[in-house]
């Protein structure tokens, strides 16, 4: 039986593979010098997040290959998808850098963490099979419980992680009972098996509702969508700012990969169905998250009612690809990549905000209640006019990268015949605006509570400068960044 | 005569158990613990179940990798367990109310 092995190609892998090695490194070399030379760690995980980028853009050739049995898909999605998920995380490093040494929490174990994390983002993003969508999945959820726990002394953290871990579990446990129904029903595990055998309509239909109810929740738990959303204030709120922007981030564009897998390429058969609870999910989203972000007085917990919302927008791009039952592909594709758009707009936004948390946290002092802000603009206006621009740009005030990434969305719904739900979503992201331009009147006309002078240092000013700058400037030309998306999905479907 | 539907059924009364013992338990966050790890099974017994009733082997594989990775969660879950009882000297899950809004 030995004898049938045949050697995998690696090449698809590779970036995968040389994570996981690198990762090892890192663990030994704190291991040998943590205690003396901190930064070598984190140094470290910049080279390997670097080294992966280079694999990842020398494979790019707009192939889709298979490899481990099927188990594993390289294509232009995936590369592009993994490019953003190492910028994210290489962006994440360097915004937290400060912030985490003067907290004594640039241990080696953080570097891992986040290393094992992305290695399972990475996983989902190129899954082609239940099986490793799922061990992607796990490795990145433990190894995110992990992070919010890090600050190991701090009770809202712990408590943070424990709700985290807890309604994650809970929430992989509805995914898989999903998984296991649509493998009863099709008898098979692979996404293009599963494809296939309801395009032959082989499967009993009963059955496979039933599993895509489950499979749904679980894939909203990790989106955050209403009414599975309850773990994004708490784990935002309790967890360090570095960890909240982290979790805030990257691991999005992995959820966004893993609904585009398990809904799109594998149960497009049951668009009508899964459009349905989706399009339920997206209102109450976009609904609940703007409401409740109003009555907050932290911006951490801010911000994650204001993710709740815009996966609510996100997921109306979703289900918007299947009109009346027809496939057609164009509008399939404009749908979802409006989707990935608003994805990728959202976590670029969403660095920035968090970005802005650390820059004016220090030393022993958070800098996370909306009261922290006031008279920015006296304190350094360069840093109160980015805070505006990505403020703006949350709020979908053209012309910035928010604005198109809502109005992809929005068309999308609309060609999709979804005009009343449009209509609500465009309403409740002008009660939405309401909270984001408190942040810039408390920034411009209020009197600074805290006139201590902003300590970040250079590379967390730069980074931020360039972040912001990047909202306007693909505000300003958001044909670039579509195209892309466009590009990406066209040639992986 | 044991069929399929037998196996379904017991997964999915046990599948229900956890999830109740998760959202109605308000006292001990061990008994959590428990239901999420009673939660897996009944996905693995629904795996083995519908192997052996396709006669396919991937789904037993499946069940492998899920018993690990239970394993694995297992252990970071008392890990944080351990440390939340550090900070607040209490496993209720009443305790766990710092963070609202």
């Amino acid at each position: 039986m030995l004898n049938n092995f045949v050697m995998p190609d690696l090449y698809p892998a590779a970036p995968e593979i040389f994570l996981l090695l690198m990762s090892f490194l890192v663990l030994f070399v704190d291991l040998a010098f943590g205690a003396t030379q901190r930064w070598m760690a984190a140094m470290l995980t910049a080279v390997t997040l670097m080294g992966c980028a280079a694999i990842t853009l020398a494979g790019v050739d707009g192939q889709t290959v298979l490899t481990f049995s099927g188990m594993f898909v390289d294509d232009l999605l995936s590369d592009f998808l993994k490019l953003l998920t190492y910028l994210a995380v290489i962006m994440m490093l360097i915004y937290s850098r400060r912030y985490l040494a003067d907290r004594g929490l640039d241990k080696g174990e953080f570097y891992v963490l986040v290393l094992y994390a992305t290695l399972g983002m990475m996983v989902m993003i190129s899954a082609a099979n239940l099986l490793t969508m799922y061990l992607g999945l796990e490795l990145m959820s433990l190894s995110l419980y992990g992070l919010v726990a890090i600050d190991r002394d701090s009770p809202r953290a712990t408590e943070a992680a424990m709700k985290y871990f807890v309604l994650g579990a809970l929430a992989s446990g509805l995914l898989l009972y999903g998984m296991s129904m649509i493998y009863g029903a099709t008898g098979s595990l692979e996404i293009g098996g599963v494809a296939q055998a309801l395009y032959h309509e082989q499967a009993d239909k009963s059955v496979l509702v039933f599993g895509l109810a489950f499979l749904v929740a679980g894939v909203a738990f990790k989106l955050g969508l209403v009414p599975f959303h309850m773990w994004i204030p708490d784990v935002y709120h309790g967890a360090p700012t570095a960890v909240t922007m982290f979790i805030g981030s990257a691991p999005k564009l992995a959820a966004f990969a893993m609904a585009l897998r398990l809904l799109v390429y594998a149960l497009m058969g049951l668009a009508v169905e899964w459009q349905k609870m989706l399009l339920i999910m997206a209102v109450l989203s976009i609904g609940l998250g703007n409401l409740a972000a109003i009555a907050q007085t932290n911006i951490k917990r801010m911000l994650a009612y204001s993710a709740i919302s815009h996966m609510g927008y996100m997921a109306l791009g979703m289900m918007s690809g299947l009109v009346g039952g027809e496939l057609d592909p164009f509008t399939a594709v404009n749908a979802y990549s409006s989707a990935l758009y608003y994805t990728v707009a959202y976590v670029m936004m969403s660095l920035g905000a968090f970005g802005m948390v650390l820059l004016l946290s220090r030393a022993g002092y958070e800098a996370e209640n909306l009261e922290d802000f006031k008279g920015l603009n006296q304190r350094s206006p360069w840093f109160a006019a980015m805070m505006l621009i990505i403020m703006f740009s949350m709020a979908g005030i053209p012309f910035f990268v928010g604005f198109f990434a809502k109005f992809a969305v929005l068309l999308a719904a609309i060609k999709a015949g979804y005009t009343t739900v449009a209509v609500i979503a465009v309403m409740f992201s002008l009660i939405g605006a309401f909270y984001y331009l408190r942040v810039v009147k408390l920034m411009y006309f209020d009197a600074p509570v805290d006139a201590a002078p902003i300590k970040a240092g250079l590379d967390l000013r730069v980074l931020l400068s360039l972040n912001g700058l990047a909202v306007a400037a693909f505000g300003l030309f958001p044909d670039a960044l579509m195209t892309v998306c466009t590009t990406a999905l066209i040639r992986s479907l | 005569m044991i069929s399929l539907s037998h196996y379904l059924i017991l997964a999915a009364i046990l599948f229900a158990i956890s999830v109740v013992g998760i959202f109605l338990n308000r006292k001990n966050l061990i008994v959590l613990l428990m239901a999420i790890e009673l939660m897996l099974l009944a996905v693995n017994m629904n795996f083995v179940a519908f192997s052996h009733y396709l006669n396919d082997l991937s789904g037993q594989l499946f069940v492998f990798f899920i018993l690990v990775v239970a394993a694995a969660e297992s252990g970071i879950g008392l890990a944080i367990l351990v440390v939340l009882f550090r900070n607040l000297s209490s496993i209720d899950v009443e305790d766990l109310d710092s963070l609202k809004g």
